[in-house]
Formats: C-alpha cells, sequence, structure tokens
C-alpha cells in the first residue's frame, strides 16, 4: 500500500500517481499523511480506488473525483468534492464553504459540520452532513439530496430546482421558492437508503423534514413585466 | 484575494516568540497576495512611553540625526530606533502629538504608519519573507499581531496600500476583500474631520472603526455597526492595545479559519497558516459565523 508523506513528497507525485491507476491493477489503496492543509489533494481521481487522507487539508479536496472512496481524517477546506462525478467522500472533520458543489454524483459525507454554501448548485449528488450546515445552502441546487441531522443556517434552497433537501434539525430560514413538503413514503424510502449508505443507524427517516422547490421561479410571470 | 493572519497570546511564556510564529503564519500565506506584505506588533511598553512608527523612501537622509532633531525641538528624551524603511521613535505619550506636528517640519519626505503605547507597524512592498527579514520581524516579542500579504485590487501596489492601516492610537485593521462604498464613507468621514494617506477601501475601514471609537463605541460596538454601514466583501481582522478581534460580512465568501487554545487565539485565511502552531493539533478549530463579532481581550 503506498504511503505519500506530503512533508517529504510533492503533491504533485500523489495526484500522478492516482491518475496513473489502470483497469486491473493490484494497487488500490492509499495513504497520505501530513497534508498540513494542503490544496488539491486527491483531484481527479478516475478509478476505484480507495485513499485515506490523516489530516486536515486546504481547497478542493477529492475535487472532480470519480469512482474512488476519498476518506479524510481530519478537517476540509473549501469546495471539498467539487464536482464530483461518482464514488465516496467521507469527511470525519469539519468542511468550509460550498461543499460538494456542482457535483454530479456519488455520495459525500461530512460527519462534523459543513460551513456556507454547502450543495450549491448540484446536480445530482448525494451529501449528508451529520452535524449543521450554514447560510445560503443547497443555493440553485438542481438535482440530488442534501440530508442535515443537525440545523441549517440562513436562506436554505434559495432559487431551489429539483433536488430534495432533508433537514432533522431548526431552519433558520428559507431561501426565495424554497417551501417545507409533506415526507411521502417514496422520500422516507429514500431517506433511508441514504442513511444506510453515510454509515448512519441511530436516525429515523420521520425525523426530518423535507424541503424543496414551490417552482414558482420557473417561469417568466407577464405581472412582473414592469421590473424589466 | 489576499492572506491575513493574526495571534492574540494568552500565555505569557509564548510572547518572546510573537514575532517568528506571526511571520510564519504570514510567509505560508504568500501565494494568497504576493505583491506587498505587513505586520502589526504590539509590542512590550513602559508606562508613559509612547511610539511612533514612521516610513521613509530615504532612510539614509531622513532618520541620519534625527534623535538629535527631536529631542532639540520637544525639549525630552526621544530615542529612535531605525529597521530598514521604518524607524520607531519612542516619546513620552504625552507628546506624541506634538511629535508628529514636529516630525512634519522636520522631516516632509517621513510617513507615519501607526502610533501609540504599544503597536509598532512594518509594511513594505515585496514577497512576506522578504518583508519580514529586512524588519527582522521574528526576533520581535510582544503580546498580540496581525500580518497581511496582500493582492492588489482597490489600490495602487506601493508601501503605503500595504496593510495593516491603522487610523488611530494603537489601533490597526487588516481586510481581505474589497468594500464597494468606500468612497462615500470616505467623504463623510472627512466632514467628520478624518484624514486619509491614500485611496485604499481598508484604509477607509480602519478610520470607520477610528471614528467610532472615538465618539464612544467600544470595538464591540463598533464592529456591529460596521455591519449595517460597510457595503461589500470582508474579513476584518483588528488590534488595539489589548485586544484581538474579528468580523466578516453576512455573506461571508472570504475564507477565514480560527483557532483557540488555553495558549493563544490565531487567525488565518486558511488553515496552512495554522499548521506550525504549538499544539494545533488539540486546539479549538472553526470558522467564524457571518456578521458576527468575535473580539478578545487581555
Amino acid at each position: 500500500m503506498p504511503t505519500f508523506d506530503l512533508a517529504s513528497v510533492p503533491l504533485r507525485d500523489l495526484n500522478q500517481a492516482l491518475h496513473a491507476v489502470e483497469a486491473g491493477k493490484n494497487e488500490t489503496t492509499f495513504e497520505v499523511v501530513n497534508p498540513r492543509g494542503a490544496h488539491a489533494v486527491a483531484v481527479g481521481i478516475d478509478a476505484p480506488v480507495r485513499v485515506d487522507v490523516h489530516g486536515s487539508v486546504g481547497y478542493y479536496c477529492a475535487g472532480m473525483n470519480a469512482e474512488a472512496t476519498v476518506t479524510v481524517h481530519g478537517s476540509v477546506g473549501p469546495g471539498v468534492a467539487e464536482n464530483m462525478m461518482s464514488g465516496t467522500v467521507v469527511v470525519k472533520g469539519d468542511a468550509s464553504q460550498y461543499a460538494g458543489a456542482t457535483g454530479h454524483g456519488g455520495l459525500l459525507v461530512i460527519e462534523g459540520n459543513a460551513s456556507s454554501r454547502c450543495g450549491i448548485s448540484m446536480k445530482g449528488i448525494d451529501i449528508v452532513v451529520k452535524g449543521n450546515i450554514g447560510h445560503m445552502s443547497a443555493f440553485m441546487a438542481q438535482a440530488g439530496n442534501l440530508v442535515v441531522l443537525g440545523d441549517a443556517g440562513d436562506a436554505l434552497g434559495d432559487s431551489l430546482y429539483e433536488a430534495k433537501l432533508f433537514v432533522r434539525g431548526a431552519v433558520k430560514s428559507l431561501g426565495a421558492d424554497c417551501v417545507k413538503k409533506k415526507m411521502r413514503p417514496k422520500h422516507l424510502a429514500l431517506l433511508a437508503d441514504l442513511l444506510a449508505k453515510a454509515g448512519i443507524t441511530d436516525v429515523k427517516p420521520e425525523e426530518f423534514t423535507r424541503y424543496g422547490s414551490a417552482r414558482t421561479l420557473y417561469n417568466f410571470n407577464i405581472d412582473n413585466v414592469d421590473a424589466y | 484575494m489576499c492572506g491575513i493572519v493574526g495571534l492574540f497570546l494568552k500565555d505569557k511564556a509564548l510572547e518572546p516568540q510573537l514575532g517568528a510564529l506571526l511571520s510564519d503564519m504570514l510567509i505560508t500565506m504568500t501565494d494568497r497576495g504576493p505583491d506587498s506584505a505587513g505586520i502589526a506588533i504590539y509590542g512590550p511598553s513602559e508606562a508613559g512611553s509612547g511610539k511612533i512608527t514612521v516610513q521613509s523612501a530615504n532612510p539614509a537622509t531622513d532618520f541620519k540625526g534625527l534623535k538629535a532633531a527631536l529631542t532639540k525641538q520637544l525639549g525630552v528624551a526621544v530615542s529612535v530606533t531605525v529597521r530598514a524603511t521604518h524607524a520607531v521613535i519612542a516619546v513620552d505619550v504625552a507628546k506624541l502629538d506634538e511629535t508628529r506636528t514636529v516630525l512634519k517640519e522636520l522631516r516632509p519626505g517621513v510617513t507615519v504608519m501607526g502610533s501609540g503605547e504599544s503597536v509598532e507597524i512594518y509594511k513594505e512592498v515585496g514577497l512576506p519573507k522578504d518583508v519580514a527579514e529586512r524588519f527582522k520581524i521574528g526576533s520581535m516579542g510582544g503580546t498580540h499581531g496581525i500580518g497581511h500579504t496582500r493582492m492588489a485590487t482597490e489600490s495602487a501596489v506601493t508601501t503605503f496600500g500595504a496593510h495593516p492601516f491603522s487610523t488611530g492610537p494603537d489601533q490597526c485593521l487588516v481586510h481581505n476583500g474589497s468594500l464597494s462604498n468606500h468612497n462615500n464613507l470616505r467623504r463623510e468621514l472627512v466632514r467628520n474631520g478624518l484624514s486619509f494617506e491614500t485611496e485604499n477601501d481598508t484604509e477607509v475601514a480602519a478610520a470607520y472603526l477610528s471614528h467610532k471609537l472615538a465618539t464612544g463605541s467600544n470595538l464591540g460596538a463598533a464592529l456591529e455597526s460596521g455591519l449595517s454601514d460597510l457595503d461589500g466583501f470582508y474579513t476584518f481582522v483588528v488590534g488595539t492595545k489589548s485586544g484581538f478581534g474579528v468580523l466578516r460580512d453576512p455573506i461571508a465568501c472570504k475564507p477565514a479559519v480560527m483557532a483557540e487554545t488555553d495558549e493563544y487565539v490565531a487567525f488565518g485565511s486558511e488553515y496552512r497558516a495554522l499548521v506550525n502552531l504549538p499544539g494545533i493539533e488539540a486546539a479549538r478549530v472553526w470558522e467564524p459565523e457571518p456578521a458576527t463579532v468575535y473580539f478578545w481581550e487581555h
């Protein structure tokens, strides 16, 4: 199992090794130590490898991830798993701004808190946050699911499209066009599946409230023509 | 972009290392803004004694004979410590204003960077590493300090466009972001009797806080009112003689990470800036909330 000590090895070596993994190769687990807040750790992986990062990282960790499972045993800076396509990213600590932004697929689990703009413009990714999320989360979110076990900050789901938001705690305020919605059996089943995938067994889907788009911003309203 | 750092020591044992720790934090932030750098250090102060940090483009001529000339004009003992392009003038605290007036006549080419009982301010164009070495920041001790490495957005790349900005006694401020209403605010502050050295937006923020402090607000209240009067993006770190504060605008898109232990409170634009601090592994690390005033005092 290759170990990359970022205190002595350049980050480029790690990312190049991860990009060079070919189908059928036996070497599929990587360890990263001493990341010391480095940016762009384990970005752009396109193979079913497992990467364990021991320590806290900076910007854009596991960005553009496809197929890989990246676990950060620490906290992450802005833009973790940004534009993820598939695979799994697990953050044992907290996440900074815009976690999972524009993600198309895969699962992002944040075991601590996430700050502002979590899941902004998400396009199919599933995000599960065990703690709280900050303001303007799921802004313009288009598809996918955001599950929050704690509380949400101001303006949740502002200008939301079809992403589904599930919050267990309090929501400070809802953004424009985001409304509380009824939890139907299919949503409970979806939530149960997401919680199971994130390894959460002590929380029931019934404890969450669902939020989604009221769809009033979808079409131009002729009554507003004077505003332009 | 800009990189900002701050360190407020609770443990006296760390005080001799303040300059070394702070410069290390600032150098780590070099790639957030490599055009200029500056550090404000709150060093040891003696009762009744004040300090003025001055800068000159021609230190060899401006600082030559300055001590004797000031002593003669003021009629009290004065000391002048030269550090590259900067000098720290120590004088009776009651004579600080008079010294500034006399200085303008004696050395018109000299600019005051800051004054007070404790603060010393060093800033120049160049990489943080070079700036820190030039002024030997690493060898300085103190109780708290703030630093800034600049990527110029709102005004020219000059020594005077560098942060920290100090517009009141022992006050200083560093800023990551950009203000959108600084021209209006500057005009209002000028009407209230404040004067400005630069066209820089951050100087307006610093002067705004100084004005609030001079008209009866404490720092917490001054920062609170800044939330409604300052428009734009900002993460501020401010220093006063005995205090250290942090404020982010309500949108809070400029990054900020803080760490607290029994020994210190630290601020960095990124976590990387904090990784060499003693005991950081066990520190409480968090991201300051938007529109929330954080403040510590000795």
